[in-house]
């Protein structure tokens, strides 16, 4: 299965709810290319929504951390939500578990944004 | 007397697309081999990042050239072997993913995950025919996952796709 992702706006928030594999190839490829396109239109405050990802590689982390650094360059905040176990585990293995501002509930993670 | 190894060998096209199908395979294997379901998920991201290694690195994603995967199940461990046609590489020269310099860079941690997710790593060059990963899970008899009570077949495939 490759990714999808459905892009929603609350509040000022871009909510980018993405399911599948975030791989080497095509689902990173797709990450990058929403991150670029929500820039692109002024978009800056990125919510992540990994709850559905089912698989991801390395080169998925590294796109994670490409997002981040690419958002915040721009004066922007990504965050994520709704960590699986698997990617959850991998974020704290390669230690960048303190590197993202990580929510499990959507209404707090988009409270964060609007008091930053 | 020491009982033989149950054996899997697969022939792979160096296509990333066949990294699902390495998958797979690798997830019988486990199961086979009794591991649960976490070790399962991390022999199978072991596997990925070496086929990656392999495919991309080691092959330079030419299709015409392939990646040889061979599995087998001991009775204390799952010895997998993953050969590709390229020239290697040298372990010293791979960095600390984790180190402070190196934590936001976008690549540079497939090797980190294979090490922390297997009990041994090694890199074989073998001069004129390419480079030999060899990852080893030991099996844990207490966590070890029953299979209906079945002994383990000997399997023994040898496929290109």
């Amino acid at each position: 299965m490759s990714m999808k992702a459905t892009i929603r706006q609350v509040d000022s928030v871009m909510v980018i709810d993405v399911s599948g594999r975030i791989t080497l190839g095509e689902g990173c490829a797709q990450l990058r290319e929403l991150i670029r396109d929500q820039l692109s239109k002024g978009h800056k405050q990125i919510l992540l929504n990994l709850a559905d990802v089912t698989y991801i590689d390395s080169s998925g982390i590294g796109e994670l951390v490409s997002a981040f650094t690419a958002v915040s360059n721009q004066g922007g905040q990504l965050k994520l939500l709704k960590l699986t176990k698997k990617v959850h585990d991998l974020l704290q293995i390669t230690k960048l578990y303190t590197v993202f501002d990580i929510h499990d509930d959507e209404a707090k993670a988009i409270a964060s944004f609007q008091q930053a | 007397m020491t009982s033989e190894p149950s054996v899997v060998e697969v022939t792979l096209e160096s296509d990333l697309k066949n990294l699902e199908v390495a998958e797979e395979i690798v997830r019988r294997v486990a199961g086979t081999a009794g591991f649960g379901e976490e070790s399962e998920h991390q022999i199978e991201m072991a596997v990925h990042e070496t086929m990656i290694n392999a495919i991309w690195h080691g092959n330079k994603n030419d299709a015409s050239k392939r990646v040889w995967l061979r599995f087998e199940i001991h009775k204390d461990r799952l010895e997998i072997r993953i050969r590709d046609q390229g020239v290697g590489f040298n372990l010293a020269d791979v960095p600390d993913p984790c180190s402070g310099d190196n934590l936001l860079k976008v690549s540079g941690r497939g090797i980190f995950l294979i090490r922390t997710f297997m009990d041994e790593f090694h890199v074989k060059h073998l001069p004129g025919s390419g480079t030999e990963v060899t990852l080893v899970k030991r099996i844990d008899p207490a966590h070890q996952v029953k299979k209906g009570g079945t002994d383990r077949e000997h399997e023994s495939h040898n496929s290109t796709s």
